[in-house]
């Protein structure tokens, strides 16, 4: 019974957001050329699903996405590693890193489309670069913050440096790995939509914009409206998946 | 005392020089000698140095000043031959009890199941049967404490580092902790060198106890203890253990009056 009461409680705000959304336009309070009722655009949302435009677009950019995200988990876990392990390698890498971390990714928007054109190389290397710094820095401060004594207890039980980054720094600095990823992927989909915006031939950014162009707004918000449920489906995903992983801390 | 010295600290000293603030030298001139099977206690005030001389022993802090020889060979980093037991514990927490054990046993190439087997037999010594498959938060704290020396005696080290193991443990698990301590050396011998500043279990525990002056700190003296096989706690109520917590005592309070007023 508390559990169906708090369910409600939960998604209230959502229901409550749907039926100002159907309400306004209804009662003339905006334009429903600016915004079409809730109900118009999840008639909108059936009919592109139908037609199978919604998925092969979708398809597209999670793909994007996936591939994106994937070389930056890989290259920023392991360069944030070996940064925070090896004194040579940070003195090396800590200025490019300190200077790139501030620039905002999206000004390489034009400069990826020169190099990538509009296939999906330009996007995936977009997102790899935007959510690689943010999972750099978060393995990198996890991994100098792990307890001295951990990593001599492993050291003292015979490990190797390599060993004892792997089997016990990494695993020790997941909390703060984790809460970087979460940050990546919020901005990953930031990044796809909108290089498929400015550079795309397909995907559901570019979708996005070629249903304004062409004046189909209930379908463009149908389009939007599933970006907005596919990355908050992600970030659920995600939760669940870090509290898997954070099992231990009890 | 038998045999010849196991571990010889010559001329050992250390400064910290942290990247702002100024140079600390933490100990000056340190030469000690721990026999094989000898139970050192390293006793002094906050801040005299007791931890630092641990780490390098351990590998853990490169020596800079003197020679520390283990066996006749110089100290070159951390090894399993120096078994160590902080304070914080330091389990690894995202592993059961059983892996925690476990983790030190897996490299030592033996077989899956001797390695299941001897885990088994540290696990039962330590009185955590049962809780195999705990977690390190699951646990109250003389429980993680017997975690981490299971895990570190699993290996069968030589030589045995403890930095006020029982420092954060309540009076009565600390007592019990002792004579579960005292249970392991008579059935598993190790070289030991026990940091603590409580002057009772230096003497209950110690076959000698080293006091170190404030910082920077340096051997003040080394005092044997003499009080026959230790068969349980009785012996505190004898006037000889009180007397030897009196000397103690009085040699570290004058080293903690001085280590106050040095750091004022
Ligand atoms: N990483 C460090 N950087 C700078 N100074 C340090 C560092 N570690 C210890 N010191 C200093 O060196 C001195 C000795 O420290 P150490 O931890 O060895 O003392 P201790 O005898 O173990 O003290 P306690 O009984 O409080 O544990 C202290 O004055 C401390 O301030
Ligand atoms: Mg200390």
């Amino acid at each position: 019974m508390r559990n169906i009461a708090g369910g409600v409680l939960r998604w209230l705000p959502l229901l409550l957001l749907a039926a100002a959304w159907e309400a306004a336009p209804r009662l003339g309070l905006v334009s429903p050329s600016l915004l079409p009722p809730f109900s118009r655009a999840l008639a909108a949302f059936w009919q592109l699903a139908r037609d199978g435009d919604l998925f092969l677009n979708a398809a597209q950019s999670l793909w994007r996405l996936a591939a994106g995200l994937a070389l930056a988990v890989v290259g920023g876990i392991g360069l944030g590693a070996l940064m925070a392990w090896y004194r040579p390698v940070d003195i090396v890498a800590a200025p490019l890193v300190r200077s790139l971390y501030p620039m905002p990714k999206s000004a390489l928007i034009p400069v990826l489309l020169l190099w990538f054109g509009l296939g999906d190389a330009s996007k995936i290397a977009l997102i790899f670069l935007g959510c690689l710094l943010p999972v750099l820095m978060s393995t990198y401060n996890g991994v100098r913050g792990v307890e001295i004594t951990l990593i001599w207890s492993a050291r003292s039980l015979g490990r190797s440096p390599l060993a004892v980054l792997f089997g016990i720094a990494l695993p020790a600095a997941m909390p703060d790995i984790l809460a970087g990823l979460r940050t990546a992927l919020a901005l990953s989909f930031v990044l796809l939509v909108s290089s498929e915006f400015l550079m795309a031939k397909d995907g559901l950014g570019y979708l996005i914009s070629f249903l304004g162009d062409g004046g189909a707004y209930p379908a463009m918000f149908a389009t939007v409206l599933a970006v907005a449920l596919l990355g908050f489906a992600a970030d659920r995903a995600f939760l669940l998946l870090t509290r898997r992983m954070l099992a231990w801390r009890g | 005392m038998s045999g010849a010295a196991q571990i010889v600290f010559e001329g050992v000293g250390h400064s910290y020089v942290p990247p702002r603030g100024r140079r600390v030298q933490a100990l000056l001139d340190i030469s000690l000698q721990i026999a094989h099977g000898e139970f050192m206690a390293l006793l002094g005030p906050s801040g005299c140095g007791k931890s630092t001389l641990l780490y390098l022993l351990g590998g853990f802090v490169r020596l800079t000043q003197g020679a520390i020889l283990v066996d006749g060979r110089p100290v070159s980093g951390p090894g399993p031959d120096r078994g160590v037991v902080f304070q914080s514990f330091a389990l690894f927490p995202w592993k059961t009890v059983r892996q925690n054990i476990r983790y030190g046993l897996e490299r030592l190439g033996l077989p899956r199941a001797e390695q299941e087997e001897r885990a088994q037999h540290f696990i039962d010594m330590v009185h955590l049967t049962g809780f195999e498959n705990s977690y390190p938060s699951q646990l109250s704290g003389g429980m993680r404490q017997r975690v981490a020396i299971a895990r570190t005696l699993a290996v069968r080290p030589a030589i045995l580092l403890m930095d006020e193991p029982f420092g954060a443990l309540d009076a009565q698990t600390r007592e019990i902790m002792h004579e579960e301590l005292l249970a392991i050396m008579r059935a598993q011998r190790m070289t030991t060198l026990f940091v603590t500043h409580d002057v009772r279990e230096a003497v209950y525990l110690a076959d000698r106890v080293a006091v170190m002056s404030a910082r920077p700190g340096r051997i003040k003296e080394v005092v044997p203890i003499a009080l026959g096989e230790r068969t349980g706690p009785e012996v505190m109520k004898s006037p000889a253990f009180a007397d030897y917590v009196e000397q103690l005592w009085n040699l570290v309070k004058t080293e903690a009056a001085q280590a106050v007023a040095g750091s004022r």
